[in-house]
């Protein structure tokens, strides 16, 4: 049993409770058990009864940020679509976030997306979620029927095996290159907090990729969107992602074919990635989310990269810094607009 | 085993545009005169009242609409559309001569040669859903030994919204008919009734002893009609509706148009209120 | 039809055999370690997998996309709109290595597209082998759908491993054509007997989760209280219906580039606000809710009250792969308590 965990889940069920309790909020949004080993579900606990279900662990890998907005819209009272919110405060709602979570919350904020005022954050500082599918290759892809989480190790079971595997390394690959395990802001913290990390490299995956030729990068990205299914779980799974109409998805004009032509997908890919840049916290809920494996967080990775050289900038740490791609300044780098005769191999 | 399929669903008729005419003051609503080119496809049509076909243009798609034409007329299949996507719009730009492709006749239709045979029909309708409604009372008037009589409610937001006016004007001047136009607010040169089709609905008030209500129009004009009907003594049985959903492959496969258990392209798109009552509210 | 024995040390000549009469595919590891389906050359018997592969054989039936037909696409020219049907554009397949789940998706998602030729064609076209199951897996309920691990609903072929061999068992005239060569022979009475006993220890108590369902009131099923609380989590993305088997809704298009134009269809999904959406904007799914539950519904309530069986082969996929761990189990759990 991860002790850790443990009381991390435990401090949260109570501040949820008592936040439920005293009708501070009217829902709590974190995570309860799943059906299958290393699967958590997100759940809403809309009584102290229910915050009982509520759970933590290494398998929290989707972020909480991207059910906020519709959860407070479905405590405020019944309206029309156009009609304004009513007068006053309105209820509130609680959520659980870790460093990425919260800084994305800082976003959706800016965006005016979420009203700060209406949401009671449950800090917690994130040890690094664990890949389920990282788990299996560890055991060989091997069915696992169980999996029981100690502090620093899994013991992994399955028909006729048990194997104890480090957790840090089925730590999903953004966890390993996070800096701010911390959330941003909070309210109220379950567990205490760990402090920014070091990390010289963090970027090394987008640089092994950089290092290509503009044709094996090709390459490369396109072997990595080759099983994509179209199902759009990297993009609905995602807090950046809200447009009440997708590009993908207008038919007037109709961007993008719909089904799965490889240009079409690639198109859909690298317009996603874009929309993403500056906006994207590297929460890792995308490559999480889609069935098929596919690598797409390298591609905002990448993004995430090229804002910190171009503008120095690292979105949701501050709550009142300006986004970069959503504002103008006279002294804005474009270097990077490609014109006639300084085409080529661009970084 | 597999079966052996010879015939393909999905493929349209080749037809030509023969005729457009403008309806509504906005220009919003025109009817298209369609022919099919072959002569072995226009032996083979053979629709009922209610029933509707998609129209295809060539790059642009398909459309479900309503046949506003009665099997019994002769020279071509009516279709009058609203322009709202993209298909429609391309439509519109459409002119005499423009090739079209027609897929149908699909979906069940109005009873008319069973269930409201030998009935008192009433026929309330609203906006530019009297389509179907048009092909049925033509095909009615053909036959019009077959029923007993016939009432017509029918209103537009303006005079000029008003579909196949001078047909109206003419059904106005039968004595074996018996009908309501309206429209919602007072008009310039309007000297008809004014009022929302409800409302007329509830003073024209027909008897129910062996009556049928078909009724066409935006559910909000569904909702209202009904309970000055109910009031009158109405049941939910003696009500024939005609739903409307997204629709694609016309032939209940695609999954688009479901209401429930039922495909509103394969089972209706004409259902008794009763059969509606049954299903979730997802039209 | 007699059941016959390839040994195994055979089995690779008559793959390779098949591999040149017909385009074969089987479930092959991929780098990402997954099994999907790939063409054979015959140099490779595939290792079959426990469980099933990544994507079900749906793609095998309902291509991604699929051309209607095709037509000269300048809309004002009156020679313009006649479409022309697509040669068919493949050669007889056999998928090799089919689990029972989906080689039985086969046979249901056949009901519903009973008049689609697109469908039958290229079921005429296509021979499933069927491996059949030994062990289950974690996220596998085929017997609580009215299949079974050793089912051959949809197969036209079965397969049982036995020791130095594979036990074969055509199911169909398909099945049949594909032991008309001379590796081959007659099972021993041994050989019989194992796989006889196989197949009873694999069939385990069948469900009649259909018919249960069916007996009870559409209504109340729809205004289950639990609707809210599965929908809660989802993300409404179409991973569960892609991946499903029998997930078989499509949308239909017209593509058009330089005066030539094709009508496809391609792959839907009712997890998806625009489904439903009227040109008007008026949605009549317009919530998650609602279509959460019409996914549901139509597998397990509207689909067995039109054809009988539930819409759903038990393959396990939608479990394994929901980002957020939506349980069709739990749900049909719910549903039979109503």
């Amino acid at each position: 049993m991860s002790i850790v965990n443990q009381k991390i889940g435990g401090e949260i069920q109570t501040i949820a409770s008592s936040l439920l309790e005293s009708g501070e909020v009217a829902a709590f949004l974190g995570y309860t058990k799943g059906s299958l080993p290393g699967m958590m579900r997100p759940y809403v606990a809309r009584d102290s009864g229910e915050a009982g279900n509520l759970s933590w662990s290494s398998f929290c890998v989707i972020n909480l940020a991207n059910y906020l907005p519709a959860l407070l819209r479905s405590v405020e009272p019944p309206r029309r679509p156009n009609e304004p919110p009513p007068e006053g405060q309105l209820p509130k709602v609680g959520v659980v976030a870790t460093g990425c979570w919260s800084r994305n919350m800082v976003v959706q904020v800016q965006e005016n997306q979420i009203d700060r005022s209406r949401v009671v954050i449950v800090g917690v500082s994130s040890r690094g979620m664990v890949d389920r599918r990282k788990v299996e290759r560890l055991v060989g892809n091997r069915e696992i029927t169980a999996i029981e989480e100690e502090d620093n190790v899994l013991i992994v079971r399955g028909k006729g095996f048990e194997e104890t595997i480090n957790r840090w390394d089925a730590v999903r690959d953004n966890c390993k290159t996070c800096l701010h395990p911390d959330p941003v802001i909070y309210d109220e913290l379950a567990g205490g907090l760990s402090g920014d990390r070091q990390i010289p490299d963090r970027f090394h995956e987008v640089e092994e990729i950089e290092a290509l030729s503009v044709d094996e990068r090709w390459k490369w990205f396109q072997e990595e969107i080759s099983s994509c299914l179209r199902c759009y779980a990297c993009r609905n799974v995602c807090p950046l992602c809200y447009c009440p109409t997708c590009f993908v998805d207008d038919s007037r004009p109709q961007w993008v074919g719909k089904s799965t032509d490889e240009v079409d997908t690639a198109l859909f890919h690298i317009l996603r990635a874009y929309h993403c840049a500056g906006r994207c916290t590297d929460c890792g809920s995308c490559e999480s989310a889609c069935p098929m494996g596919i690598r797409m967080r390298l591609f905002t990775k990448k993004l995430q990269k090229d804002v910190i050289e171009l503008y120095g900038f690292e979105p949701g740490l501050e709550a009142d810094a300006p986004l970069p791609l959503s504002t103008y300044k006279v002294d804005d780098p474009e270097d990077f607009i490609i014109t006639a005769g300084k085409k080529g191999d661009q970084k | 085993m597999a079966e052996e399929v010879t015939m393909n669903p999905y493929l349209p008729y080749p037809a030509v545009i023969d005729a457009v005419t403008v309806e509504s003051e906005d220009g919003n609503l025109k009817t298209f005169r369609l022919v099919l080119e072959s002569r072995q496809d226009r032996e083979k049509w053979n629709h009922t009242p209610g029933q509707f076909a998609m129209l295809s243009i060539a790059g642009k798609g398909e459309i479900p609409i309503g046949i506003a034409s009665s099997p019994t007329e002769k020279g071509g299949l009516l279709f009058t559309v609203n322009r709202a996507g993209v298909v429609t719009t391309a439509l519109h730009k459409m002119n005499v001569g423009d090739p079209i492709g027609v897929r149908g006749p699909l979906g069940n239709g109005f009873p008319v040669d069973t269930d409201l045979r030998a009935k008192n029909i009433v026929i309330i309708a609203g906006g530019f859903a009297f389509t179907t409604l048009r092909a049925t009372l033509i095909y009615m008037l053909e036959h019009r030994q077959e029923y007993g009589r016939i009432t017509v409610i029918y209103g537009a937001r303006t005079p000029g919204m008003l579909l196949y006016k001078e047909e109206l004007r003419a059904w106005q001047e039968r004595d074996d008919l018996d009908v309501h136009i309206t429209v919602d607010r007072e008009a310039p040169g309007w000297d008809g009734l004014v009022g929302f089709v409800p409302t007329i609905a509830g003073q024209v008030c027909p008897s129910p002893d062996n009556s049928a209500a078909l009724i066409c129009g935006p559910p909000i004009m569904i909702k209202f009609t009904m309970p000055p009907l109910v009031k009158a003594g109405w049941t939910d049985s003696q009500v024939y509706l005609s739903l409307e959903n997204r629709m694609k492959c016309g032939i209940g496969i695609c999954g688009h148009c479901n209401v429930g258990p039922v495909y509103v392209c394969k089972d209706g798109p004409v259902f008794t209120r009763e059969e509606v009552q049954k299903l979730p509210v997802e039209f | 039809m007699k059941p016959l024995v390839v040994e195994k040390a055979q089995a690779g000549s008559w793959l390779r055999k098949l591999c040149q009469e017909f385009d074969v595919f089987g479930p092959v590891e991929t780098k990402k370690g997954f099994y999907n389906w790939k063409r054979l050359d015959g140099t490779i018997v595939p290792h079959i997998p426990q469980g099933v592969a990544k994507v079900s054989i749906k793609t095998f039936f309902f291509p991604q996309p699929e051309v209607m037909f095709e037509f000269d696409a300048r809309p004002t020219d009156p020679e313009a709109f006649r479409p022309i049907e697509p040669h068919c554009d493949f050669n007889p397949r056999v998928l090799f290595g089919v689990r029972p789940c989906d080689a039985r998706s086969v046979a249901l998602n056949a009901m519903p597209y009973r008049e689609d030729p697109y469908f039958q064609r290229k079921r005429k076209e296509t021979t499933i082998v069927a491996f059949l199951c030994e062990e289950g897996c974690l996220t596998c309920f085929c017997t609580l759908t009215g299949g079974s691990p050793v089912g051959i609903e949809g197969a036209d072929m079965a397969v049982t491993e036995l020791e130095t061999g594979f036990f074969l068992e055509p199911v169909t005239e398909k099945g049949l054509r594909l032991l008309d060569y001379e590796f081959f022979r007659k099972p021993t009475a041994q050989e019989k007997s194992i796989a006889q006993e196989r197949k009873k220890g694999a069939q385990k108590s069948v469900e009649d989760t259909a018919s249960k369902l069916r007996s009870k009131d559409l209504m109340d099923l729809y205004n289950a209280h639990f609707w809210a609380a599965v929908a809660e989590s989802c993300i409404n993305c179409g991973a569960c219906t892609f991946l499903c088997p029998t997930c078989y809704c499509f949308d239909i298009q017209d593509e058009a580039l330089r005066g030539k134009g094709r009508r496809i269809r391609y792959w839907d999904s009712c997890m998806f606000p625009l489904f439903t959406q009227h040109a008007s904007g008026h949605n009549p799914r317009g919530e998650k809710l609602k279509r959460v539950r019409n996914r549901f519904m139509h597998k397990l309530k509207y689909f067995p009250d039109r054809f009988g069986p539930i819409s759903c082969v038990g393959c396990g996929r939608c479990v394994r792969d929901c980002p957020v761990n939506i349980d069709i189990r739990q749900v049909m759990e719910g549903l039979m308590e109503v």
